[in-house]
């Protein structure tokens, strides 16, 4: 079984700055939901801009699935962070997550019966196929993120990445897309990285934690030395209001 | 009225205003959901120089400007991705660059350059039969282009990082539709001239977003739209006898802040109720 994600020694920089050092990174499993988290700057789109192969880093390498990131990227689905679009866009729902199996229709074909059947299967996955027809900017905030979720599941990935997809969405709207993605996680491995601490709920399986650096240790429980390292400052504050204990016993109560 | 259309050069300037009309009405409407208007004005611009070749090769200007606008189409949309400056500057440079090259072919033009006021203003009464020729041949490679790329294009102009991800190649893609726009442009100048060309590329598209959410019937709404008012922009400006393409932006500019002041007022009302 190929690993879903490997990368030995990964530095970025962006002309004189680093921006990612040293990254290792491996994930065997073929589903689970991984959390990266970070302050913003910290280098966590950097990261999946790195997975997807739309950034090249100038030392180390990236495999997914055994591949380069361009030779993978049927295998893959991507959800971009939310405020970049333009919601006044002439676009249907529909129609948005049909741009999803492009990688599968190939160049100048029309979108064929398999290609409707995977959108409508994605956008009933979400709960949103009732509102396939429409325009993308009449929906709800909650609404249109499980729509760009759609499309990136239309794709039928291996790995789903999500940038910051919490953001923007009130704390119902969040339970409900940790719920859908505790669902997809069965089926996928996904990883979603956020600079909400809170988003580290009882749903995520492993925690990372990155600022320019990435401290992993294949687990759920984050070290306190890494969270500081990470955020530079002291990190009581954050064990509260979390569902769940992230925190390792040992570390805790200090 | 209707004997007028018995003329040569009436019927001549219909011709070029329904083709202008669908060359604009498709292709503005990317222009205008891509948010592409700088660099379209850029290209539309920089062409003159080909105009300016035109003459100093003494061809037909429309052959200097048709591969001049696909150069500067192909310079402008590498230049303004790759280069460090902003991409607004790169396009401000290109803009002038290409104008000043036109001027300084003029100049070395000898002798007198009849009809240059036509390429920079548009004169559609007097656009010749082989320029219709020429208009309908670059209407169905753009209607073509834009058929077979179809999805990619509404891909590209949504979500552009995630059609890339997609394996598409985003950057030759864009540069295909740089390249279509160029050959708009072409379309265009007979009718309102290279300095006026971006009213046509904006005005019935962004009108016709008023209309409906789909890119498609955008499309449509757009031609239909362009089609009426630039006919009739061509009507008044025989009756007033004013330059015929300064008028029919008059009447596309005055169209469109009436339908927007009406539909403003509708929607207030709405809320009212």
């Amino acid at each position: 079984m190929e690993k879903v994600i490997e990368l030995k020694d990964v530095w970025v920089r962006y002309g004189n700055q680093v921006i990612l050092e040293a990254v290792n990174l491996e994930i065997e499993k073929p589903e689970g939901l991984l959390g990266i988290i970070g302050p913003n700057g910290g280098g966590k789109t950097t990261l999946l801009k790195v997975f997807l192969g739309l950034l090249k880093p100038y030392r180390g390498n990236v495999k997914l699935f055994g591949k380069t990131p361009e030779k993978s990227r049927d295998l893959v689905g991507y959800v971009p962070q939310y405020k970049r679009f333009d919601f006044d866009f002439p676009i249907s729902v529909w129609e948005v997550v049909l741009t999803g199996r492009m990688s599968h229709t190939g160049f100048l074909k029309k979108y064929g019966d398999e290609d409707k059947k995977a959108a409508e299967e994605a956008l009933k996955t979400v709960e949103m196929f009732q509102y396939k027809d429409r325009q993308i900017g009449q929906l709800s905030g909650g609404q249109r993120q499980r729509v760009f979720i759609a499309r990136a599941l239309a794709t039928n990935p291996k790995l789903l990445l999500l940038d910051e997809p919490n953001s923007g969405l009130d704390p119902h709207m969040q339970d409900e897309l940790y719920r859908l993605l505790d669902r997809l996680k069965n089926d996928m491995a996904i990883i979603m990285v956020t600079h909400d601490l809170s988003a580290v709920s009882v749903y995520v399986d492993k925690i990372a934690c990155l600022n320019r650096k990435l401290h992993y240790h294949n687990s759920k429980e984050i070290r306190v030395e890494d969270l500081e390292a990470t955020y530079q400052c002291p990190v009581e504050l954050i064990a509260h209001g979390v569902p769940h204990r992230v925190l390792d016993k040992h570390n805790g109560g200090s | 009225m209707f004997e007028l259309l018995q003329y040569s050069f009436v019927q001549n300037a219909l011709a070029a205003s329904v083709l202008a009309s669908i060359a604009c009405g498709i292709i503005g409407v990317y222009v205008v959901v891509k948010k592409i208007v700088f660099i379209s004005g850029g290209i539309a611009h920089a062409s003159f120089g080909g105009i300016g070749l035109g003459y100093y090769l003494d061809i037909n200007p429309m052959f200097g400007v048709l591969p001049f606008s696909i150069l500067s189409a192909l310079v402008m949309g590498t230049v303004s991705k790759k280069s460090k400056i902003p991409e607004d500057s790169a396009i401000g440079i290109l803009w002038s660059l290409g104008m000043a090259i036109g001027i300084i072919f003029v100049y070395l033009t000898p002798g007198y350059a009849p009809d240059l006021m036509t390429y920079l203003f548009g004169n559609i009464l007097t656009v010749p039969r082989f320029d219709i020729y020429l208009m309908l041949a670059l209407d169905l490679v753009i209607v073509g282009a834009v058929y077979l790329f179809y999805k990619e294009f509404l891909s590209l102009c949504f979500d552009e990082e995630f059609t890339t991800v997609q394996g598409v190649p985003t950057q030759k893609l864009y540069l295909l539709l740089l390249c279509i726009i160029a050959l708009t442009i072409v379309v265009l100048i007979k009718v309102v001239g290279i300095i006026l060309v971006i009213a046509l590329l904006t005005i019935p598209a962004t009108l016709s977003r008023k209309f409906t959410h789909d890119l498609k019937r955008m499309m449509l709404i757009s031609t239909l739209f362009g089609t009426v008012i630039s006919v009739a922009g061509i009507g008044l400006s025989y009756v007033l006898d004013v330059p015929s393409g300064a008028t029919i932006i008059l009447v596309l500019s005055f169209v469109y802040g009436l339908v927007a002041f009406v539909m403003e007022m509708l929607e207030g009302r709405g809320v009212l109720n």
